[in-house]
């Protein structure tokens, strides 16, 4: 993979799309289900095959520590999102007030 | 990454939730996004390489946003209560843009009714040019609220906004039942975060076209209203319209967030009393910050109002900076200061732009943008903000913050409104004079008010002068012009004028 870049939208094989949130301190290797992420959409259709509660989900912030990229999840999709084959883990919403 | 990728989740994760207006008749997410790319096609057509909001608080102003954000163009939302002098120079820095008016359209610029942009972007446009994802472009142009004399162009990029969403809000996090009342100005920052949180979080955003007490009340009542924003002076005029009523009666709103300017304490104090359910939010904010940067809470209020004397005294701070933002105060010469010294705030976080039209970056190189207001933290990370650097009375070698005198003479029963500015003076180089609006039916002599300073503070912080006033010159969000009220004071403290 290219380096990638702040706001930059990555497709998985089967339907799901983030937008990178934060850039890795080195190239990385983003994958989603086992298959390479790619920065154009080629997406078949996942079908009945997606199971509820499995993937990645709209509006979740995906992280890996390791190398400090986060994704935002744009579009939901079946698949775990991996960086170098590490599991890329949902980051904690902050329990803020609503201020506006 | 642009502000119409949060519009598109929404829409897609909410599509027939109400994002707009009436809970029964209202703009669905899905029929807001088709409205922004309807609003995209007309901006298109018509070549404009801005889109100027000159219009009043209503549901055009979140489609202008929107459309603007997927046309590639800056959205400059402008104060239509200007001179037509003052408009007519702004407008004169857009001259390629589509102007959005409730009036008449300004001479030799494109311009739309309100109405008929509405009316336009209902149908649905055929096709339209995906929405280009940089993040760098210019979301919002935004020109800060004018406290100081030439009003600047604070620019915002879509990574900022997208970066305080990202930062404070829950995507889908509102519930299905959740509305937002919006009445603070479309062309404040404030009107711009509103939006955006709320369409964020999934949350219906009803608009009270012009504010008043009773109007904002019987809105909240007849509309459900679980949320809501206002500035101090909105505040201050709900708790005077509800008077000695038990309670407010609004059963549905949870929390009543406040920001804009500084929010005298016996006001709020009344208003946590007339709001018994309500959870109380501070932000604290500037243009140049994309909005919120700290917040004080619903617990911090609630400690406050139950005696814990530390937390009342946290009632006049502005709480915590959020997760992705970093605070300093910097002393004159730039040294770091230690908690509870007092200097000046520094700030830094992906939100902040710090950047203005025509001037570039005030950002130092390490990212730090000066907010240009005194203050300073607490050893639990509590920012008290006292106003701002350029408001400090220098009298005889002390620097004078004017809000901490404010804040006693708004202890007065008698006292609305205060304001302390620096008059020149032969003996002391400024000297501190007041101007003060008194709550109808009160009346004070001078002498007693200042005895009321001296007693509290000491005699050095103890306006010379003080003077009544009717009302207090200010912006729309309730801050003091205080540049107005120096020179009306300068003037009422020379020899012969002294009262």
């Amino acid at each position: 993979m290219t380096d990638v870049k702040v706001g930059m939208r990555l497709f998985s094989s089967v339907g799901a799309e983030v937008v990178v949130v934060r850039v890795p301190s080195s190239p990385v290797e983003l994958s989603c289900g086992g298959r390479p992420m790619t920065t154009e959409s080629a997406a078949t259709d996942p079908g009945d095959e997606q199971e509820p509660n499995t993937g990645i989900q709209l509006g979740k912030r995906y992280v890996d520590a390791e190398s400090g990229i986060e994704l935002l999840c744009t579009k939901s999709g079946p698949g775990e999102l991996a960086a170098d084959g590490r599991p890329l883990t949902v980051k904690a919403a902050h329990a803020l007030p609503a201020s506006d | 990454m642009n502000l119409l990728t949060l519009l598109d989740m929404a829409a897609s994760g909410l599509p027939d939730r109400v994002a707009l207006g009436r809970r029964t008749t209202g703009t669905t997410y899905s029929g807001l996004l088709g409205r922004a790319r309807s609003g995209a096609a007309v901006l298109r057509e018509r070549n404009a390489e801005e889109l100027v909001y000159l219009g009043s608080n209503g549901p055009a102003f979140p489609v202008a946003l929107f459309a603007a954000a997927w046309a590639g163009v800056s959205f400059v939302p402008l104060n239509y209560r200007l001179s037509e002098e003052k408009l007519l120079a702004l407008l004169a820095k857009h001259p390629k843009a589509l102007v959005i008016t409730n009036g008449a359209p300004p001479a030799g610029q494109d311009a739309i009714s309100t109405a008929d942009w509405l009316a336009g972007t209902e149908e649905q446009a055929q096709e339209t040019a995906p929405w280009s994802d940089d993040p760098d472009a210019v979301a919002v142009l935004l020109y800060t609220s004018g406290t100081g004399a030439e009003p600047k162009a604070a620019i915002l990029r879509h990574r900022h906004l997208v970066s305080y969403l990202l930062g404070g809000v829950e995507f889908a996090g509102a519930g299905e039942h959740d509305a937002a009342l919006v009445s603070v100005p479309p062309y404040h920052i404030a009107g711009i975060a509103n939006v955006l949180s709320n369409v964020y979080a999934g949350r219906r955003l009803v608009y009270l076209e012009s504010f008043s007490a009773d109007g904002w009340l019987d809105c909240v009542r007849a509309e459900e209203i679980t949320n809501a924003l206002v500035v101090p002076t909105m505040l201050a005029r709900i708790t005077e319209q509800l008077g000695d009523a038990a309670d407010a009666d609004v059963p549905t709103l949870r929390s009543l967030a406040y920001g804009g300017a500084k929010m005298p304490v016996p006001v709020l104090e009344r208003a946590i009393r007339l709001f018994p359910g309500v959870g109380f939010v501070n932000a604290y904010g500037l243009t140049e910050t994309s909005s919120t940067i700290a917040v004080l809470g619903p617990e911090d209020h609630r400690a406050a109002l139950q005696g814990d004397p530390l937390a009342r005294s946290r009632l006049n701070s502005v709480g915590r900076v959020l997760p992705d933002i970093e605070v300093r105060v910097s002393d004159a010469d730039g040294a770091v200061l230690s908690a509870g010294q007092v200097g000046e705030v520094y700030v830094r976080g992906p939100q902040v732009s710090g950047e203005y039209r025509g001037a570039g970056s005030v950002r130092d190189a390490d990212g730090w943008f000066a907010t240009r207001d005194r203050g300073w933290v607490d050893e639990d990370g509590y920012l008290f903000i006292e106003g701002r650097a350029d408001d400090t009375i220098i009298r005889g070698g002390e620097n004078i913050a004017p809000a901490e005198i404010e804040d006693v003479l708004l202890e007065h029963d008698a006292v609305a409104e205060a304001v302390v500015v620096g008059v020149p003076d032969e003996r002391w180089g400024y000297d501190i004079a007041a101007a003060v609006v008194l709550r109808s039916g009160h009346l004070i002599e001078v002498d007693e008010l200042r005895e009321w300073v001296r007693s509290r503070l000491r005699s050095s912080k103890t306006p010379s002068l003080i003077v009544f006033r009717d009302e207090l010159p200010q912006t729309a969000t309730g801050k003091v012009l205080r540049r107005l009220v120096r020179d009306d004071l300068a003037g009422a403290a020379s020899p012969g004028h002294r009262q």
